[in-house]
């Protein structure tokens, strides 16, 4: 359900439901280009669709762009320059990906930065917690109490304490 | 009549709602027995009335009664019955009102199993659903009633959207809602915790059999929307990282974590503020996601911008309740005293390395899916951000989680032996290196990240196995003895161990069907035959057929290998009349865990039929894991453990005393 209003509104735009992404006319005959070719459109968006790539949508426009890019891949471009034409002529929308930049700069660092800053957290959580507090030393009051309270006998007393605060 | 009954019955929910919002808050303050009384009381009689509304509604659309613009809008006289119902939350309004069904029915439920709690907690928890109850209540009558009439009526609806006319989106929403709402429970005991300011172990105990049900229901919903999409949209796609999935995918990772922070809650009292925040935010995520779907701000800013109104109201419940759920937080936790002292290396530790990768990877999925939206807003720039950048941000994230997994029960609470753990994993090591590198060969190579990816499903099932190997201690003790341990083991420890096997399962699936998938396309004439996934399709023409309010092309596929027939397929496209609206029917042959998925296309003008095939491997292991994670959290509720917090009969503290502290 929870897709239902904005499947409707995709299917308003994208009508043609069954009939295929790409079309066998549009496969080119180089298996290796058209491998090229698959993965590029996987990362294009199709412009009137809800987020599809131009590999999996049936509208005219994505058809028209997977055209596209098989045309420049067999005019020799590079993965790279297909996908700064297409940029430079749909704009940064295209891509499902997007490039990292002064805008995108927080998408992309964002989960590096949390699972840092939430190591860092659970450190510091841990060292306060862990470390062994070192018992604060004894006032000159709790020392008689205890000279008071580990007489055992006298003599041997003063051997008892000293071996107790030496280390 | 019958509708103008139900539209009063909501109308009545609402008061009602109100009433236990307010009176049972102050009763809790006073200790007053008889106003603290009133919260079950109306949440039951709440329950009752949306009920009646709602079985209004479905009566309205059972009969076909199109003087309603809701039934006229979304129904048709000519579907099947179990259509006309499931119409009912097809569309905006009804699916407000299902969501307010559930909400309700769980405040019920709380009602009911809960009169072991202290009643000052109940009171307070009931006015927290209640809160939710009238906002939602108000949303739905003030701007998505159902039970607005049409003058003059009209002979005939719009019909549903025919893609939503199918058994498995029959279920879907409702299992989604579950999980969902059923968030809202854990909510409402974070903010009544918070409001009493007071919070322990027992707290833990009675929030996680909620817990725990409302995720296996949302695991249900979210396997089951993936399963429709994949053989409904015709193009076997099965996880789209669309805003819409992932609106209901940040409420189950951070609800998986909930679980786990619960988990060393009850038992070592730690993590207690943490615990406190995941539950809001769990619920707050899914308001957001309910948000995201029904105000049209995902389509486009400028949609929600022409009309506000919804979109609004749905922001200004979000603001009231998160924020002051934060707000809420922020003043009173501090107050809440932690406990519970742990090494890194221990139970508890593992645990809240789950918690942080998990929680990292909401946050992914909800940057990534706002980021757009934020960026169009505040700069007018537009880009996108699709399944390209999910698959690796939250791909590389998992990897160390699935890695972390089998580790996690094989440690002991508070200082664990991570040596020990891994020596007695050497095992499922082994196994899992053996079991990936065999099915590298049986596929012939592939990637290098494939080969990791089955291992490291394969270790994460043989790891859950050797859980209970080692509880059981088989191989130290002899087999009867070890048995009888095993058979004697509480459920939540079978819980734990199917679950970790279920998403090892899902993981498998996924892997491979992202390494090893195969798709032709090709035009086919009657008789040709193609290839896929060491099969032979034949094809042997095109028939014409009639549905009940469509009209169908139906191919017919026979596969063989080797030559021999092995099985025959129908691969149809529909046409639905009243929306002149096509469908595709893929024609799918399960081998094993693999399909074969073929899904017919437009005719060729030399007369053939444009084909497209894919071989799907081990696809099925993708929905099978969930299903086994679903039917885990069913065992792990049905633990007499968790029976305490959803007692049917009164439990008996001393009884409590001699379950194993394990």
């Amino acid at each position: 359900m929870i897709r239902t209003l904005v499947l409707a509104l995709m299917l308003i735009l994208c009508p043609v439901l069954p009939a295929f992404a790409v079309n066998p006319d549009e496969i080119l005959a180089d298996p290796v280009l058209e491998e090229r070719a698959r993965d590029l459109s996987a990362q294009l968006r199709c412009m009137v669709c809800q987020n599809q790539s131009i590999d999996d949508s049936n509208a005219e426009l994505a058809r028209d762009l997977r055209v596209l890019v098989r045309e420049r891949l067999v005019d020799g471009d590079s993965d790279e320059q297909v996908i700064d034409y297409v940029v430079s002529r749909y704009g940064e929308f295209v891509l499902l990906k997007p490039r990292m930049s002064a805008r995108t700069l927080l998408l992309w660092v964002a989960p590096v930065l949390l699972l840092a800053a939430g190591a860092i957290i659970l450190l510091l959580m841990a060292r306060g917690r862990l470390q062994p507090v070192a018992p604060a030393p004894l006032t000159a009051e709790e020392q008689a109490r205890l000279e008071d309270l580990v007489r055992p006998e006298p003599e041997t007393r003063r051997q008892n304490i000293t071996n107790n605060s030496s280390p | 009549m019958i509708n103008e009954i139900g539209h009063y019955a909501l109308v009545l929910a609402l008061a009602t709602s109100l009433i236990v919002s307010i009176v049972p808050l102050i009763g809790a303050r006073r200790k007053d027995a008889a106003m603290m009384a009133l919260a079950p009381m109306g949440s039951i009689v709440m329950f009752l009335l949306v009920l009646l509304s709602f079985a209004a509604l479905t009566w309205a659309y059972v009969v076909s009664d199109f003087s309603l613009r809701n039934v006229f809008g979304n129904s048709h006289s000519m579907k099947p019955m179990i259509y006309k119902i499931s119409g009912v939350w097809g569309n905006h309004e009804g699916s407000m009102m299902l969501w307010l069904l559930i909400l309700v029915l769980f405040s019920a439920m709380v009602a009911f199993f809960g009169r072991n709690l202290p009643d000052t907690l109940r009171a307070n928890v009931l006015a927290v659903q209640g809160w939710i109850t009238s906002a939602f209540t108000l949303f739905i009558l003030l701007t998505s009633n159902p039970f607005l009439r049409l003058n003059p009526a009209p002979a005939e609806g719009q019909d549903l959207n025919p893609i939503l006319q199918d058994p498995g989106l029959a279920v879907h929403p409702p299992l989604l809602y579950l999980g969902y709402v059923g968030f809202s429970v854990c909510f409402s005991f974070a903010v009544a915790a918070l409001i009493e300011g007071r919070i322990d172990a027992a707290w833990a105990r009675w929030v996680r059999p909620w817990t725990l049900a409302a995720w296996t229901f949302l695991t249900a919903g979210i396997a089951m929307g993936s399963y429709w999409a994949y053989y409904e949209l015709g193009w076997g796609g099965w996880w789209f990282w669309d805003p819409v999935e992932n609106a209901s995918f940040m409420p189950w990772l951070a609800g998986t974590a909930l679980l786990h922070s619960a988990l060393v809650m009850e038992k070592r009292e730690a993590l207690k503020i943490w615990t406190v925040l995941l539950a809001i935010m769990t619920f707050s995520l899914s308001l957001l996601g309910t948000f995201l779907v029904r105000s049209g701000v995902l389509t486009s800013v400028h949609a929600f911008a022409t009309d506000p109104t919804r979109g609004i109201f749905i922001l200004a419940l979000l603001m009231l309740f998160i924020g002051g759920a934060f707000a809420l937080f922020a003043w009173r936790a501090p107050m809440l005293k932690s406990g519970g002292l742990f090494a890194p290396i221990s139970r508890e530790g593992s645990l809240v390395l789950n918690n942080l990768i998990l929680t990292v990877a909401t946050a992914t999925v909800l940057i990534g899916t706002l980021y757009p939206l934020v960026l169009e807003t505040l700069t007018g720039e537009k880009i996108s951000v699709g399944a390209p950048f999910f698959n690796m941000t939250f791909g590389l994230l998992m990897i160390p989680l699935l890695i972390a997994v089998p580790f996690g029960p094989m440690l002991a609470w508070k200082r664990g032996d991570a040596l020990g753990a891994l020596q007695r994993l050497y095992g499922a090591a082994g196994l899992a290196l053996m079991a990936g590198l065999v099915l590298y060969y049986i596929e012939n190579g592939g990637p290098v990240m494939a080969v990791f990816g089955i291992i490291i499903a394969f270790w994460g099932m043989f790891g859950a196995l050797t859980d209970l190997w080692h509880r059981a201690n088989f191989g130290k003790l002899p087999f009867n003895v070890a048995w009888r341990r095993l058979v004697g083991l509480p459920r939540s420890a079978f819980g734990t161990a199917l679950a970790h096997f279920g998403l090892g399962v899902t993981v498998l699936g996924v892997v491979m069907v992202t390494t090893y998938e195969t798709e032709t396309v090709l035009e086919m004439k009657q008789g040709m035959a193609a290839d896929a996934g060491g099969y032979s399709l034949i094809f042997d023409g095109i028939r014409q057929a009639n549905g009940p309010n469509y009209t169908e092309e139906q191919g017919h596929f026979t596969i063989t290998k080797g030559g021999v027939v092995v099985a025959d397929t129908w691969s149809s496209k529909r046409l639905y009349t009243a929306r002149q609206m096509p469908t595709t029917e893929a024609g799918i042959v399960t081998f094993g865990f693999s399909q074969l998925y073929v899904s017919l296309g437009d005719p060729t003008t030399s007369g053939g039929m444009v084909v497209r095939i894919w071989w799907k491997p081990f696809i099925l292991c993708i929905w099978g894991g969930c299903l086994i994670m679903m039917i885990a959290g069913f065992v792990s509720l049905s633990d007499r453990r968790l029976r305490v917090g959803a007692p049917t009969r009164r439990a008996r503290p001393a009884k409590l005393a001699m379950e194993p502290a394990e």
